[in-house]
């Protein structure tokens, strides 16, 4: 055991490690952006993306991938920069209807043993469909509540800051602290032995996809709430980017290994390294998108090296 | 049935089919409260699904379950955690993405909240600490991090602890086949401990001595039949192995002809990191045992050699096929058929223009299926849906049936029958007087005197080099728990 220690150590601190890594890449760059002001703007667009990758992760904690959460994204942005705004109970009750089919999605998955990639695959032009139905051009208009909320300036630290932190350890007491959370998770690494103990799969599955169509919703709001206006196609970069998150923050596809505190972690690097980072290092905004992939791409590769089971 | 009290756990008429085959075909079968009943048979007697059926975990096609008398309808896992049946299953139920102490949790639905955690940690570290002195396991290691061995120890642990449900029944089935004779003792003393106690134990084991020395009573089965049953007083080993219809046979014969070092060195090795200075050296035709204690590096340095032979470093760089015991992790490939999971090893040789020709491919599992006796209707059902044992049979197949020259084996009889041992020891003796050479790690000391060499290791280095009839019991035993010099 005493061998075995310092290797996890380091396998669970390895994506705080690699968040550092940007930050510091930044302060060295320029300066200038490590303050209140700097931070608030790098990291504007940090809590959609760590509330998507907190959703992806709950799907991935059962050994599951979500395809659709992009999209389910967008659609629930143009349902909060329309129906929220103009009749607000309609649009709260859309948004809950759309973290039930969610559930029932999961439930799909179980009863009927379907790879869930491709079911979240269909779900996913689903979603699309509907988000075009409902804003067909960009436009509509953010709840006046959301844009003051997500556009507040709480003392010392900067709402995105302040926001992740808090998802952090919420998600962290739920899924690592909690029994059911232990369930949760020991779903996506021994099924079978989850249901030899008397638990109901069918629920674990889909409590898995509620909470992550919960924390979707949760992004689109935070999202539309700092863009002011929604858009149907606003969240179609999500999907992947919230499985990279989950993979940077020490996640894993299989197995139902996670970390709450990892993806909002992954959530934050991902985000920094997409713009700001390659902004400051002069890269032409034409090769900012395959520079991201190639960093994305080095940091798992320094993971790999770090995660590989030792020989029992 | 004796022993059956008023109180007692009672299935009768069981039956149950998968298919074609017959698993269970009407069996009785009752357990009392501080009763030992052990319970044997071949692979595929049907000794596996009568447990799952009593845990919850299979239904029945017919029958009846009762508990203190009374019929329990709409029998489930629940159930049977709640009239405080438990199991300790063959296949491993732990999820090994969870820490010790989470499993624990979720084996007790009664541990919520934020302090569940830290009292899930004590319960297991205390029954640890009670069945198995000297573990060496905390609560905070991750599941996948431990040894086999010591996972077994965390499940039948585990299986012991109480919180809010009742506990009257464990189901041991095959608890020491991953375990040492160290660990297999310890578990049995308090399978004791807790009949006194007032537990029922159930305990399944090919370890003949083991069950013939610990239970009270003994329950033979064979193809889906009650074939004998009553107190272990009235059995002995030769009873045992007529009822399971088996052959007589002396236990551990001896390879005929001893060729000791004469053929041409095949492998070389030296244990890796605290090593020491002694070398395990293997030559053509021998069969070569790896003793000592479990986790005392001997498959590390299996996996050690297979790594050189695969990347042709080794002596000579020959080919070695690898017999995994640990089959769920690093054996089967679960979702392939009997016959794929036979070939995989030699597709090389059963190429014709380039592409695998599937009748060569069909009539090699084939032939594996008669000299193994693999039972299955069908080689290309799953793997899966063949009993344990029978599923190492298929991992011992594609490895003999490859190519190489030198066979590993990683304590590959876990789980197997006495009858298929010996079909498996004979076919051993003969690949190694045709010229294969054998490394053979195994945690049962009856085994290493099919060897012609043993080495035994302890604390990651050879310690011993025993040849022929050096080989005994007490004498493996005595170096397992020295230091090295």
């Amino acid at each position: 055991m005493t061998a075995r220690a310092p290797v996890r150590l380091l396998r669970s601190l390895l994506p705080a490690f690699s968040l550092a890594l940007v930050v510091a890449a930044i302060a060295w760059l320029n300066p200038r952006a490590m303050s209140y002001f700097g931070f608030n703007l790098m990291l504007s667009l940090a809590l959609p993306i760590a509330l998507a990758t907190v959703a992806q992760m709950f799907v991935i904690a059962g050994s599951e991938l979500d395809l659709s959460i992009g999209s389910f994204i967008s659609f629930c942005g143009c349902v909060v920069a329309t129906w929220l705004d103009q009749s607000p109970l309609l649009g709260a009750a859309i948004l809950l209807g759309g973290v039930l089919v969610y559930a029932g999605v999961g439930a799909l998955i179980h009863l009927r043993n379907l790879p869930s990639i491709v079911v979240t695959l269909g779900m996913s032009f689903v979603w699309q469909g509907l988000a075009i139905l409902v804003l067909p051009r960009p436009g509509g208009a953010a709840p006046d509540w959301l844009q003051t909320l997500m556009s507040s300036k709480p003392p010392f630290l900067p709402l995105p800051v302040i926001g992740s932190l808090l998802l952090a350890l919420v998600c962290h007491l739920l899924l690592m602290r909690t029994g059911y959370g232990a369930v949760l998770r020991g779903a996506g690494g021994n099924a079978t032995a989850i249901g030899r103990t008397g638990w109901s799969l069918l629920k674990v599955k889909m409590a898995l996809f509620a909470l992550a169509g919960l924390f979707g919703v949760l992004s689109s709001l935070a999202l539309i709430g700092i863009s002011t206006s929604a858009d149907p196609n606003i969240g179609s970069n999500y999907s992947l980017l919230s499985i990279a998150g989950v993979i940077l923050g020490g996640g894993e596809f299989v197995g139902g290994v996670v970390s709450p505190v990892g993806a909002v972690i992954g959530g934050l690097t991902l985000t920094l390294a997409a713009s700001p980072l390659l902004t400051f290092l002069h890269i032409p905004p034409d090769w900012q998108i395959g520079a991201n992939g190639a960093l994305l791409i080095l940091v798992l590769a320094a993971r790999a090296r770090f995660s590989r089971p030792e020989a029992a | 049935m004796t022993a059956a009290g008023s109180d007692s756990v009672s299935l009768s008429g069981i039956e149950k089919r998968y298919g074609a085959a017959r698993a269970l075909d009407g069996v009785d079968f009752a357990i009392g409260r501080g009763e030992r009943v052990g319970l044997i048979g071949h692979n595929g007697a049907g000794k596996s699904t009568l447990m799952q059926i009593l845990a919850g975990a299979v239904t029945a096609d017919a029958g009846r379950i009762s508990v203190a008398d009374e019929a329990l309808d709409d029998y489930s896992s629940r159930r049977a955690r709640q009239h405080g049946i438990r199991c300790v299953f063959q296949e491993l139920s732990l999820c090994p993405n969870l820490t010790v102490a989470e499993n624990v949790r979720i084996f007790h639905p009664a541990l919520r909240g934020f302090g569940g955690q830290k009292k899930a940690a004590r319960l297991i570290g205390e029954m640890l600490d009670g069945i198995f002195p000297g573990h060496g396991i905390s609560p905070g290691d991750l599941v996948r991090d431990l040894a086999i061995g010591k996972r077994q120890m965390v499940e039948v642990a585990r299986a012991f602890t109480v919180v809010a449900e009742p506990l009257r029944l464990v189901i041991l089935d095959e608890p020491t086949s991953s375990l040492d004779a160290q660990a297999s003792a310890q578990l049995l003393t308090h399978m004791r401990r807790a009949a006194d106690a007032g537990l029922g134990l159930i305990l399944i084991s090919h370890v003949l001595a083991e069950v013939l020395g610990h239970v009270d009573r003994i329950v033979v089965m064979r193809d889906g039949k009650v074939a004998a049953a009553g107190p272990v007083q009235d059995f002995d080993r030769r009873k045992l192995v007529r009822a399971m219809g088996g052959e007589e046979m002396p236990p551990g014969q001896r390879s005929s002809g001893q060729r000791l070092r004469e053929g041409a060195v095949c492998v070389k090795a030296r244990p890796g990191r605290r090593g020491g200075a002694k070398e395990l050296v293997a030559h053509q035709g021998e069969i070569v045992g790896l003793a000592g204690l479990a986790g005392h590096g001997q498959t590390a340095l299996l996996r050690q050699v297979f790594e050189a032979s695969s990347h042709g470093t080794t002596f000579r760089s020959r080919p070695a096929a690898f017999v995994a015991g640990d089959r769920q992790t690093d054996g089967v490939f679960p979702r392939w058929s009997i016959a794929e999971n036979i070939t995989i090893r030699s597709l090389k040789n059963l190429r014709r223009g380039g592409l695998v020709s599937p009748g060569r491919e069909k009539a090699l599992a084939a032939s594996w299926k008669d000299r193994m006796r693999i039972r299955t209707p069908e080689m290309k059902n799953s793997i899966l849906s063949l009993s344990g044992g029978n599923q190492q049979k298929a991992l011992f197949a594609r490895a003999l049936a490859s190519e190489a020259p030198i066979i590993l084996m990683d304590d590959p009889m876990r789980g197997v029958d006495i009858a298929t041992r010996q079909d498996v020891y004979a076919l051993i003796r003969s690949e190694a007087a045709a010229g294969r050479c054998f490394l053979w790690y195994t945690t049962e000391t009856d085994e290493l005197l099919h060897c012609d060499h043993v080495y035994v290791f302890h604390a990651g280095a050879i310690v011993a080099d025993l040849a022929g009839a050096d080989v005994s019991e007490e004498k493996i035993i005595h170096l397992s728990f020295q230091e090295p010099a």
